[in-house]
């Protein structure tokens, strides 16, 4: 059976406002998936609500792994279930090395029972396989001996979030605008990075703005976000494919999608408060 | 990081914590009734059989600790001295060998790592178990070099002129009410002379054990680095947790002669039943180095700064200062850096953490005296809070007396946030390992500053520390 990401009727608010308001969305492991929108839409918010994030209540609907309830999982159950998010904006944890922290996450990843304090992957068996992904990433090595993203470069970010997604391996990988602030030539090899490593391996859904990421990852969906719900989805079984749609609101923007959709455009513009509080993160 | 280094990771004197929690029946040569007067300062001195200066040396701190009252800030001090043990003698003699130390004695030493690092790292080593060093050693090459390392009472009857010339010089007993009191009823303690030229490569360490209820410890450290001279000299503290009270009040006396180097490294991590005020001072003349590396990790209050006056010019004064304080802690902590000649520079570095309602205090000092023209001084204190019942303060105090200075001072606090912790659980770390992580990055600027094997039990330390902090 074909791993399966299902969310049903998910409804999630931040700081008891209602931001998601009933996203349905299947991924299976092999498929990429492209979910676009504008800004304050809640693209992100659907991010952090699989991860589950603290601060993003779930108050309604469900979400399932291959049947089980991720609702009721902790952010490092999700993660040892594997389930993968690169973060927009990651987080700094200055004097912890990179290396430390990746052995850390991916002996946890790999072996979902481990508890604190029990064996790690042995450091040259774990050496080795990083040296060969950072190769493969074209990364430096020293990359590794850096602390967790301090000092780095939005460039160096998202790629440290891409060598994160290729040691952990996911079922899931979302990936919350890992295109933005980088310039072209960047966004080219992240494109070609995430190709080769999620390639058929895993189930990726890409949240962006452009259709640039997608260059290499063509999505077999496109979904549109609007007003906090999917609206529009193309691909197989949809009036255009899922290429088409996301060129489509690459070139054209939304106007087509809040005309087709006018209750959740009115949702838009009653969100646009909300705004600050998803992009505080 | 810390598990990193486990795997590879050996004892080192230190023990792990639960390991630390045992206590012996009490064997005792001698243990002075309860309480500080004159006729328990009298029967210390005629134990040791040691010279009348002494003797009226110590009558005389005893009125001068009579006549202090308690400090009026740093932490609160609920002891009452005439509840505590001041002097217990657990053997008759000193052991060469670890085969000569009494049996149960030896045992809580092997327990805690001291004979298995000695083998391994050290150039030399002191045990002492409540008042008494009941072990020394030094290897034979440092000795035919000159090099001393015996406890301050031996140094006494050995070197009476080596240690009238500077005993009490550095810190005198009028110093503060702590100082006057271990100078009224100290005994043990390391004496250490380093002869001109000669570098000690492999650290000298001393143990400090308390292990009787209501004790009091009172050790008398006096190291003397002779020009050009370097040594790292290593203290571990530790006791078994009882619920009434214990005093550990140290007096340490370091003199750095020119172009010499002096590193001091401790790592405390006594019983949260004991208040530990201690005293710690070095002088450094031209060109010497002086570097205090001080790890506080237990006790209920400590209260200490290691102070460098820095006395001739080129001279350099540097602090390294990590406290962890948690529930019931209270750690006041911090250096001080006096620039008493031109051209000398110092740095102090503060690194503390407090959770579970702990409370991390840093107290800093800069002086700087007329005439210190070109000194040179860098401060930087960190604090990191892990949860809103802890608390962080900051005392940083500034006397410039001198125009021709630079001076720098950084402070910052920050909090272990949500987002922090979000992003590791989001990658499989568990809430716990997630904050560990985050604890051992914040002080490890410090930490490998470290000898790799001391590097190993401060991770390890913090860790246990860290043990429990979330859910």
């Amino acid at each position: 059976m074909t791993d399966t990401l299902k969310i049903h009727e998910l409804h999630v608010a931040v700081e008891g406002k209602p931001i998601l308001k009933g996203v349905n969305l299947e991924i299976r492991r092999g498929e990429t998936h492209a979910l676009m929108g504008p800004n304050g839409s809640g693209k992100s918010t659907l991010g952090f609500a699989i991860m589950g994030h603290p601060g993003y209540e779930v108050t309604g609907g469900t979400m399932e792994l291959n049947g089980a309830n991720v609702l009721e999982m902790e952010p490092n159950e999700r993660a040892r279930a594997g389930i993968f998010l690169a973060f927009q904006r990651p987080m700094a944890i200055p004097g912890v090395k990179m290396a430390d922290f990746l052995r850390h996450a991916t002996t946890n990843v790999r072996r979902p029972d481990r508890k604190e304090g029990e064996e790690l992957i042995p450091m040259r068996e774990f050496r080795k396989e990083l040296k060969a992904k950072m190769e493969q990433l074209r990364m430096d090595t020293e990359f590794a001996r850096r602390y967790v993203n301090d000092g780095f470069s939005g460039g160096e970010m998202k790629r440290a979030e891409i060598l994160q997604m290729a040691m952990l391996r996911p079922k899931f990988a979302i990936l919350d605008e890992t295109d933005s602030g980088l310039d072209v030539d960047a966004v080219r090899l992240a494109s070609q990075s995430i190709a080769e490593i999620g390639g058929a391996e895993m189930g990726i859904l890409i949240i962006t703005h452009h259709d640039k990421l997608l260059e290499h990852n063509t999505p077999d969906y496109t979904h549109v976000m609007l007003g906090g719900r999917i609206v529009e989805t193309g691909g197989p079984g949809h009036e255009r494919s899922g290429p088409e749609l996301a060129a489509e609101l690459h070139q054209q923007g939304y106007d087509r999608i809040r005309a087709a959709h006018p209750d959740a455009a009115a949702d838009e513009e009653a969100m646009k408060q909300s705004d600050q509080v998803e992009h505080a993160f | 990081m810390a598990t990193d280094t486990k795997s590879e990771s050996f004892e080192v004197g230190l023990g792990e914590i639960n390991k630390y929690d045992f206590r012996n029946d009490e064997k005792y040569i001698f243990k002075s009734r309860k309480g500080l007067d004159a006729e328990i300062v009298h029967q210390i001195s005629d134990m040791k059989n040691e010279p009348e200066w002494m003797r009226d040396f110590r009558l005389k701190s005893l009125e001068i600790f009579n006549s202090k009252p308690m400090p009026n800030w740093g932490g609160k001090i609920g002891l009452d001295f005439q509840d505590i043990f001041y002097y217990i003698k657990p053997s008759d003699h000193q052991g060469r060998t670890w085969d000569d130390v009494p049996e149960d004695i030896k045992n809580t030493f092997d327990k805690l790592g001291i004979p298995e690092a000695e083998k391994k790292f050290l150039s030399g080593v002191k045990a002492q178990y409540e008042s008494e060093v009941v072990y020394g050693s030094l290897r034979e090459e440092l000795s035919n070099q000159g090099v001393i390392f015996t406890d301050t009472d031996s140094a006494i009857r050995e070197y009476p002129d080596l240690v009238k010339k500077y005993f009490a010089t550095i810190i005198p007993p009028s110093d503060n009410k702590f100082a006057a009191l271990n100078s009224a009823v100290w005994s043990g303690g390391s004496f250490i002379y380093v002869p001109k030229g000669v570098k000690v490569e492999f650290p000298l360490q001393a143990y400090f054990r308390i292990n009787a209820e209501n004790m009091g410890q009172f050790e008398r450290t006096l190291i003397i680095v002779d020009e050009g001279a370097q040594i790292h000299y290593v203290e571990g503290c530790t006791a078994p947790m009882y619920t009434t009270e214990s005093l550990h009040s140290a007096v340490v006396e370091i003199i750095v002669n020119k172009h010499a180097r002096c590193r001091y490294t401790t790592i405390q991590n006594w019983a949260n039943n004991i208040y530990n005020l201690v005293t710690k001072r070095a002088v450094a003349y031209e060109g010497a180095v002086m570097e205090w590396i001080d790890g506080n990790l237990g006790s209920r209050l400590t209260m200490k700064y290691p102070a460098v006056y820095m006395m001739e010019p080129g001279a350099r004064g540097e602090i390294l200062s990590i406290a962890f304080a948690s529930a019931g802690q209270h750690q006041d902590a911090g250096a001080k850096l006096v620039h008493c000649a031109p051209n000398t520079s110092g740095r102090i570095i503060s690194k503390s953490i407090s959770k579970n309602g702990g409370r991390a205090s840093y107290r800093g000092l800069v002086k700087v005296e007329p005439g210190a023209k070109k000194s040179k001084s860098n401060v930087v204190c960190d604090a990191l809070i892990l949860d809103p019942r802890s608390r962080s303060d900051t005392y940083p105090y500034l006397e410039i007396d001198e125009q021709d200075v630079t001076i720098g001072h950084e402070a910052s606090v920050s909090r272990i946030g949500e987002e922090q912790l979000f992003y590791l659980t989001s990658r499989g770390l568990s809430e716990a390992e997630a904050s560990t992580m985050i604890v051992s990055g914040f002080i490890e600027p410090l930490v490998k500053e470290l000898p790799m094997e001391y590097a190993v039990e401060m991770n390890r330390l913090i860790e246990l520390q860290m043990e429990g902090s979330v859910g």
